[in-house]
């Protein structure tokens, strides 16, 4: 009856209770390599139980100037991992004069993701680029392992599309051609998981900066595009 | 013996084997709602505390002071959202008595966020922080597991699908001082007539900038008690006297002892149990 291991179960009048009120975001995101650099997407959708609890959600977490983070898991954990990253990368910067690479940030996210896995549902991608590397996509699981990877995807609704990226992935593609692959595999990411959806946030990460980009439902994810 | 003493601990496992419950919270089953609008930020609730099936209270205030231009609505475990936001309170005017400038609402947001986060939801406050600070407008909401969200307009508590509902049904992105108010005030009531965790009076909450907030507390009441139209109180003699008999005090002074009381004579009235 009593619950030996509480980390997120709660002693309640029935016996163990898992608290349904956890927020769980990043149902689908993705990030990918191009010839210029990378780019990372996601859906907006935010979840208490069956509750929409934000529709607008932005997943898309900047850590420094050009290293981003697309979010999946309970949205406090994945928060607070990113802020504490963020934290961390900005001191780096400061105390070496110089921006840190984007393998240093996705240590610094596996050190935090698996010295506490048994406290955490936090699934990240990380995916920056710097003028030395260019472009790189870091993925970090559940467990807390790290996996340098061409293109990442996460979330529930990513096992919907795990055959239409393998089948549509090139090497080497376009921003263009990267801006449309990664569009049509999130909105057919949306079309079949019902915790994904909203609009799709993208962020196109080049020697030029970062680029913010959104898709809208009204118009079947064609624009408006760039927004900013 | 020094050190910790973790005997309750086995006490609490062994009592709550054998079926006792653990103790009931105060909570607020609460409808409130907050909005931004051109030159600032608005934010509402309803006014009931439950415990249980029980209105604990009629008439709550649900919107904390943060800050003269940070103020805060709270749903959950009462006393959760009394206590961290008075903390938060404390610890945002320290800051800005060191840094020497005005607090800002993503400050206050970070802080309460950190505070829950470490105590992972059992610390059972809901939020919406919301000001105006040298930045500009700020409107959060925070869960008590340490997640935040930043929008144009938010709802929480157990009403908030019926507030928002009215939101998502009305809200237009070029609101004025009181289309926001009256937009939030329809948001609270929806909470009061269709939750049944929410009920009672509005509360309000005005923050402008190079203007003092205003705090209308009970805005609206949508719920004051009439006047009842018929009474069921018998007139006298609707009951027949079967029989009467008189007893003069030295009649009995026979049967017991009889003491005069000085001076006031009506002690009971002065006896108040409610204030």
């Amino acid at each position: 009856m009593v619950s030996s291991h509480g980390v997120s179960g709660m002693l309640g009048e029935d016996g163990i209770h898992v608290d349904m009120n956890h927020l769980k975001s990043g149902e689908v995101n993705m990030a990918i390599n191009f010839k210029d650099g990378v780019i990372l997407g996601a859906d907006s959708r935010t979840t208490t139980g069956a509750y929409i609890a934000n529709r607008v959600t932005d997943k898309l977490t900047q850590v420094h100037d050009t290293i981003w983070c697309c979010r999946s898991g309970s949205a406090a954990d994945t928060q607070a991992v990113a802020d504490i990253v963020s934290y961390h990368l900005n001191m780096y910067g400061v105390v070496n004069d110089e921006a840190p690479s984007t393998q240093v940030a996705a240590s610094l996210f596996q050190e935090l993701c698996y010295e506490n896995k048994d406290a955490l549902s936090a699934g990240i991608i990380i995916a920056g680029y710097d003028p030395r590397h260019g472009g790189q996509v870091y993925s970090i699981p559940l467990g807390g392992s790290l996996h340098k990877q061409s293109f990442a995807i996460g979330g529930s609704g990513s096992t919907y599309i795990y055959g239409y990226t393998d089948a549509h992935w090139k090497e080497q593609m376009t921003e263009q051609e990267g801006i449309d692959f990664v569009r049509s595999a999130l909105s057919e990411a949306i079309k079949w998981d019902g915790s994904s959806g909203g609009v799709i946030r993208m962020v196109v990460l080049t020697n030029k900066g970062a680029v913010r980009h959104l898709y809208l439902p009204d118009n079947g994810y064609t624009g408006p595009g760039v927004t900013n | 013996m020094p050190g910790f003493d973790f005997s309750n601990y086995n006490r609490n496992a062994a009592l709550h084997a054998r079926g006792v419950p653990l103790p009931k919270a105060t909570s607020t089953g609460t409808t409130i709602v907050g909005c931004i609008y051109d030159k600032g930020v608005v934010i509402a609730a309803d006014t009931r505390a439950t415990s249980g099936p029980i209105v604990a209270d009629k008439n709550c205030e649900k919107l904390h002071y943060i800050a003269p231009k940070i103020w805060c609505a709270g749903a959950g475990t009462a006393a959760d959202t009394e206590f961290t936001t008075a903390l938060i309170s404390s610890n945002v005017e320290l800051h800005s008595l060191s840094t020497g400038r005005d607090p800002r609402v993503i400050t206050c947001m970070t802080m309460l966020k950190q505070h829950l986060f470490r105590y992972q939801g059992h610390i059972g406050a809901y939020l919406v922080v919301a000001g105006v600070d040298p930045t500009g407008t700020g409107l959060y909401t925070v869960h008590a597991h340490g997640s935040t969200d930043k929008l144009p307009y938010v709802t929480m508590g157990s009403g908030s699908l019926a507030a928002m509902s009215v939101f998502e049904s009305t809200w237009q992105p070029d609101l004025d001082r009181d289309g926001a108010v009256s937009l939030c005030a329809e948001a609270i009531k929806a909470g009061i007539f269709n939750d049944l965790g929410s009920g009672s009076n509005v509360d309000v909450c005005v923050i402008e900038k190079d203007k003092p907030t205003q705090l209308l507390r009970n805005y609206e009441k949508p719920n004051e008690r009439g006047t009842k139209e018929r009474n069921y109180r018998f007139p006298r003699g609707t009951t027949a006297v079967l029989n009467e008999r008189v007893i003069n005090k030295e009649d009995m002074k026979k049967y017991v002892t009889i003491e005069n009381l000085s001076g006031d004579t009506n002690l009971a009235e002065n006896m108040e149990v409610d204030s």
